[in-house]
């Protein structure tokens, strides 16, 4: 499903130039389930943001579903985050005006969906992340795990095969936090591919598969970190 | 780009970031309508007192007569100068830039009756001319003296109508007849209500006017009081004035130079001046209007700029979630159209109500008399409300653009 091939990430802030990733390939197969870990500043986010689709590589090659994603248009790109991909995010990312339907809509609403259709596919989409009685509340008037639901239904709008969080219980305690995961097994068992930066070894061992990244190489735990990514 | 899905998102933001749109939207509506209003006074107030320098007639110069200064032709300085009725058609003849000119008699402390009522007033004998030169036009149901009174030495008189409360009170006094100096004379008509903030015998709202065939016969006059000439106000007034002094001299004897023969009062040059003053006036407000506007664009521009922060991370969600840059962007410029132009509208809207309760309330005061009705310019309203718009877009329009065109990872950065 997803191919990357030599990627490499550099940042360049006027003054200092950072590589944030240093030529990574990796392979990833239909309904995995795969954990990010690695220090801060080992490339995690980045490597992540790539994979969304949020930003683009400095160089190399990712395949996304047979398509090569760095040579998209935005408007393209746009596409596939709306359609294809899944991003749940550390700090939730909800518009703070907007309910938790709303919220959970606004993917839909870039995508035409009906406003018919809308409503049945948002209020089904609560109910599966335990929401059903907070779809009018405001993201002010929820529990960061209410929040991290809600975002985690934003990104199963438009049903993406692919679901990438960000360190997705970084901001929560342990009992929102274990909630949240056992959304995640279950996407995983409905087949969905899953993929998530964790910092917590627990849920990483909990995952099929761990990908440890270190200075912006794969580490594959011989000593010598390399770029290519250890097969399953 | 699908224009649903930019109105679609447009209509829930719109409804849900109310505060703020509110608060462009009132900044908008009372640019326009500070702007608008402050310009309809100035309007008014111009109109007012042009109205006002008019109601002594556009245009009129007046001459009387006076001493010789300047030896000339034999004769020795001081002697007296007096005019004749037949200077009028002797003037009409050798100065042709007049459009009209009459001779006036005036009499002041003239003993009038009505009943019981005993006034002493001023009387003023005049021609037909008198009528358009000087903007005495009668009341419904009245008219000014003719040329039939004058030929029949009628005994008919035209009143102001200050004069005409004060001697007849709420009667109407048309077809009525009154004494002046215990001859009877009949009221004709009665002074039109008119403003004037000039004059140089008295108001014409307190005077009586009869034909000055008839003032002649009664009170036996043999020169004319003044001479009153009316010019198009473009004409150069001095150059006729020269002309009149010429002819005059040529007549009389006297020095064309000599400006003690004859008095002379030149109202055109005072309409230059007031008119110099009239335009200061509206480039003050004029000036006043542009920093007004420039205070009320900073005010849009503000509250634009502030909510660019949030407003940056709501464009990097969205972004992040599939919205199309194009999106972004037009829903900005649907904002901006839709904020300028409920502001702006809203904004005439009030102005208009408010000059409409000034134009209907009969406030009766030497103040309100000045500043005359407000006069609403829309041009300018829809200008100014189009430029608020304009810079409440372009404020908000740039750091969306950059959002909009840096990967959404960055734009969820932004601090």
């Amino acid at each position: 499903m997803i191919k990357m091939r030599n990627i490499r990430k550099l940042y360049n802030t006027g003054t200092v130039q950072f590589e944030a990733l240093r030529g990574i390939s990796l392979e990833i197969a239909g309904n995995e389930y795969i954990a990010i870990v690695g220090p801060s500043g080992s490339g995690k986010s980045t490597l992540m943001n790539l994979l969304g689709c949020l930003d683009k590589p400095t160089t190399g090659e990712y395949h996304l579903s047979d398509k090569l994603v760095n040579e998209m248009t935005s408007n393209e790109l746009a596409e596939i985050r709306n359609k294809e991909v899944g991003f749940v995010f550390q700090a939730f990312n909800l518009l703070p005006y907007a309910s938790a339907f709303e919220n959970v809509e606004l993917p839909l609403l870039f995508s035409g969906v009906p406003g018919k259709i809308r409503r049945r596919r948002v209020e089904a989409l609560l109910k599966r992340v335990g929401l059903s009685d907070k779809m009018e509340n405001k993201p002010t008037e929820m529990s960061g795990g209410e929040m991290q639901r809600t975002a985690i239904a934003r990104a199963l709008a438009n049903n993406p095969q692919l679901i990438l969080a960000d360190e997705p219980t970084g901001n929560l305690d342990t009992k929102s936090g274990g909630g949240i995961i056992k959304i995640f097994d279950e996407l995983h068992e409905a087949g969905h591919t899953v993929i998530l930066i964790t910092h917590d070894m627990n849920i990483a061992n909990h995952c099929h598969r761990i990908i440890r990244l270190k200075d912006g190489l794969i580490d594959n735990g011989n000593g010598v970190p390399s770029g290519e990514a250890a097969p399953n | 780009m699908k224009l649903s899905i930019v109105y679609n998102v447009f209509m829930r933001d719109f409804r849900k970031q109310r505060k703020r749109i509110i608060l462009t939207l009132v900044a908008i509506m009372w640019g326009t309508m500070s702007i608008m209003l402050l310009l309809a006074f100035g309007e008014g107030l111009k109109q007012q007192l042009t109205k006002g320098s008019r109601g002594m007639g556009e245009g009129i110069v007046v001459v009387w007569g006076g001493q010789t200064s300047i030896p000339h032709a034999g004769f020795g300085k001081g002697r007296r100068i007096n005019l004749h009725e037949e200077d009028i058609a002797y003037l009409e003849k050798s100065v042709p830039q007049m459009i009209h000119i009459a001779g006036e008699y005036i009499r002041w402390g003239v003993s009038i009756r009505y009943g019981n009522n005993i006034l002493s007033e001023r009387i003023n004998g005049v021609y037909p001319e008198y009528r358009e030169m000087r903007v005495m036009y009668p009341q419904f149901g009245g008219r000014m003296i003719n040329q039939n009174d004058m030929d029949q030495k009628r005994r008919v008189a035209f009143i102001g109508d200050k004069l005409k409360d004060r001697l007849f009170g709420a009667e109407d006094p048309v077809g009525k007849m009154f004494y002046i100096q215990d001859l009877p004379f009949t009221v004709v008509g009665v002074l039109k209500h008119k403003i004037q903030t000039n004059s140089y015998q008295g108001m014409d709202e307190d005077v009586i006017v009869i034909p000055a065939t008839t003032f002649v016969t009664i009170f036996g006059d043999p020169y004319l009081d003044n001479l009153v000439y009316q010019l198009h106000p473009e004409d150069d007034s001095k150059a006729v004035e020269k002309n009149v002094y010429a002819a005059m001299g040529a007549k009389y004897k006297f020095h064309p130079d000599d400006e003690q023969a004859l008095g002379l009062w030149d109202t055109v040059e005072g309409e230059k001046m007031e008119h110099q003053f009239l335009l200061g006036i509206q480039i003050f407000l004029g000036i006043i209007g542009a920093l007004t506007l420039l205070i009320a664009a900073v005010g849009v521009a503000n509250i634009m700029y502030v909510s660019v922060k949030e407003r940056t991370r709501e464009i990097g969600i969205k972004m992040a979630i599939g919205a199309r840059r194009i999106y972004i962007i037009a829903q900005f410029l649907m904002e901006a159209l839709g904020i300028t132009f409920l502001g702006g509208f809203f904004g005439i809207l009030i102005t208009y109500i408010i000059t409409e309760i000034f134009k209907r309330i009969e406030i009766q005061s030497e103040i309100f008399n000045f500043m005359g009705k407000p006069t609403v310019s829309l041009d300018i309203g829809l200008i100014v409300a189009l430029i608020l718009g304009f810079m409440g877009f372009i404020s908000g329009i740039f750091p969306a653009m950059r959002a909009a065109s840096v990967n959404p990872v960055e734009a969820l950065r932004y601090e």
